[in-house]
């Protein structure tokens, strides 16, 4: 609730019938000075992680630990790989802990830009490179692969399901003018849809052709209510199975890949935290663990590693 | 600090150029908020009344629940109003989900609250003289609870501020049950909030930035001009 409409409330409560407003004020009265005390724990804290930044040597009693701030997508942060492989990264790395920041890939790439993220993950390979070649990002390195999947209802009115043209798939579904929920968030999934509507030389308009601007999770519930096409990453698609009711009926088109690249931000807060944990990722430790991610609940890797 | 200067250049040219999105994005916003909160007046005004002017065994309960209402995360509205109208869900074969109305639905159970809210402490403040003498002088009940709402009309005023306050500004239960949806250029399900998140989302933080500042302008509007009608001559924060 906006603490403006709360403000009007109080201003109004505290008149005459002064319903919960004294108690509000008397609690304020004791939340302040520990808000306060509070504040400065945190200032010093902040001092206390940038002193140790510089040498992460301590005794084993004492470990410090420094945050890295992972900027990565929303679609990765959809398909569980992080529940896995962060605790991996942290029990090689324990002076480090991760924080993800899940965005689009275009908002991932700007809070690298303006350095509010230590390193990034994402999936938009000509923005990745722009991004290193503005100076943004030290290296860009391969991660992993997985790849995209048409979906929409089992009864597909377009007819599109075995294609295995994405392209031709897509300009079916305008010739029929069936509902297609886009991205439509600038995300790398969102630049993979342009890239294959642009393929079938079909621009794509009309009321037909949704843009909810929202996360792949929030896409595929949307697709699966309105019982429209989408496209989806497989991960995102096969761990939000359950609660959907689509049909993976376009698939196996090597246009449908998706490369993942890691990026440590150029001076970025923590650049030791985001050169290890690059490096750890291609190693053949974090390759490992990508590689098997997926195998047990579906059957099936859902990123194949392919760094180096 | 230029990001502040760029926004607000970018915030007059998107409104003095008569950008279609942004108006249509502006309409949907005031559309539903306003449905909200007159729905929201419907029901919370005579309830309000009712608890601000009645003594009866759970009443405390009641105000107490009605007050938590004002601390209502919208996001947990959004999720409850999105299972029950979901194709799964009880409501589902009314097929609301991410269209204007299940937005109207949601609001109008976070502004309830502020209206219920503010006009019982209003009406309930009130000297019971009031309604007493209006009484002896031979009202009807109807016609004595009518003088007290009059009395109280400017606080109730302020209640529809407050509620309004609360659902133009909110963000997590449009977000969730209308989905932020425009085809075709035209514009489905997105209202200010939303359009602010996505923008965020995709880096645009300049442009995400001039939404806010006109989100700002358009609640500052409908405020003042709230106010005016509230108070004429002595407008203001006025204690009933």
């Amino acid at each position: 609730m906006s603490a403006w409409a709360k403000m009007v409330v109080e201003k109004v409560l505290g008149g005459p019938a002064g319903l919960p407003s004294r108690g509000a004020r008397a609690a304020l009265r004791i939340v302040a000075p520990a808000v306060l005390v509070a504040a400065f724990a945190v200032v010093a804290g902040c001092g206390d992680t940038s002193a140790t930044e510089g040498s992460t040597i301590t005794t084993a009693a004492t470990v410090k630990k420094s945050d890295i701030v992972l900027a990565s997508t929303t679609s990765t942060q959809d398909s569980g790989l992080f529940d896995v492989l962060l605790p991996a990264f942290e029990a090689a790395y324990p002076q480090y802990t991760v924080k993800v920041v899940a965005a689009g890939t275009g908002e991932a790439l700007k809070l690298g830009e303006n350095k509010d993220a230590d390193v990034l993950l994402v999936h938009a390979p000509t923005s990745e490179k722009e991004f290193v070649e503005n100076g943004f990002g030290t290296e860009r390195f391969e991660v992993m692969y997985n790849d995209f999947v048409i979906v929409g209802p089992a009864d597909d009115p377009a007819g599109i399901r075995g294609t295995t043209d994405a392209a031709q798939a897509l300009k079916a579904i305008s010739v029929a003018e069936v509902l297609f929920v886009s991205r439509g968030d600038d995300s790398g999934t969102h630049k993979k849809e342009l890239s294959l509507w642009k393929a079938s030389g079909v621009e794509p308009s009309g009321a037909w052709y949704e843009s909810a601007g929202q996360g792949m999770g929030d896409v595929l519930a949307i697709s699966s209510e309105k019982q429209a096409y989408t496209l989806s990453d497989r991960a995102s698609y096969l761990n939000l199975l359950e609660g959907l009711d689509l049909e993976v009926l376009v698939e196996g088109d090597k246009a449908l890949f998706n490369q993942y690249g890691v990026i440590p931000v150029t001076d970025a807060t923590n650049a030791a935290g985001a050169a290890d944990f690059a490096a750890w990722i291609i190693s053949t430790e974090g390759q490992t663990v990508i590689g098997d991610y997926g195998v047990e609940k579906f059957g099936q890797p859902l990123f194949v590693p392919n760094a180096g | 600090m230029e990001i502040f200067t760029q926004s607000i250049a970018e915030a007059v040219r998107l409104v003095a150029s008569f950008d279609r999105y942004v108006f249509q994005v502006m309409g949907l916003s005031l559309k539903v908020s306003g449905s909200a909160v007159l729905i929201g007046l419907v029901i919370g005004l005579p309830l309000g009344v009712w608890l601000g002017l009645s003594r009866f065994r759970g009443r405390a309960i009641l105000v107490a629940l009605v007050n938590t209402g004002l601390g209502l995360p919208p996001v947990v509205v959004g999720l409850f109003v999105m299972m029950m109208i979901s194709r799964k869900g009880p409501l589902g074969f009314l097929s609301l989900l991410y269209t204007p109305p299940a937005m109207v639905i949601a609001q109008v159970i976070l502004a309830t609250p502020y209206i219920t809210a503010i006009t019982m402490s209003a009406v309930g403040s009130i000297p019971r003289e009031v309604r007493l003498q209006a009484l002896g002088l031979g009202a009807s009940r109807i016609q004595a609870l009518m003088v007290v709402v009059k009395e109280a009309r400017l606080s109730i005023m302020t209640a529809v501020i407050a509620g309004f306050g609360a659902v133009i500004s909110e963000v997590g239960a449009v977000m969730m049950v209308g989905g932020n949806i425009s085809a075709g250029g035209e514009n489905k399900t997105r209202v200010m909030t939303t359009a602010i998140v996505q923008e965020a989302r995709m880096g645009n933080f300049e442009t995400a930035m001039a939404f806010g500042l006109i989100l700002l302008a358009m609640a500052f509007a409908a405020v003042f001009l709230m106010t005016r009608l509230q108070g004429g001559p002595r407008s203001g924060w006025v204690k009933s």
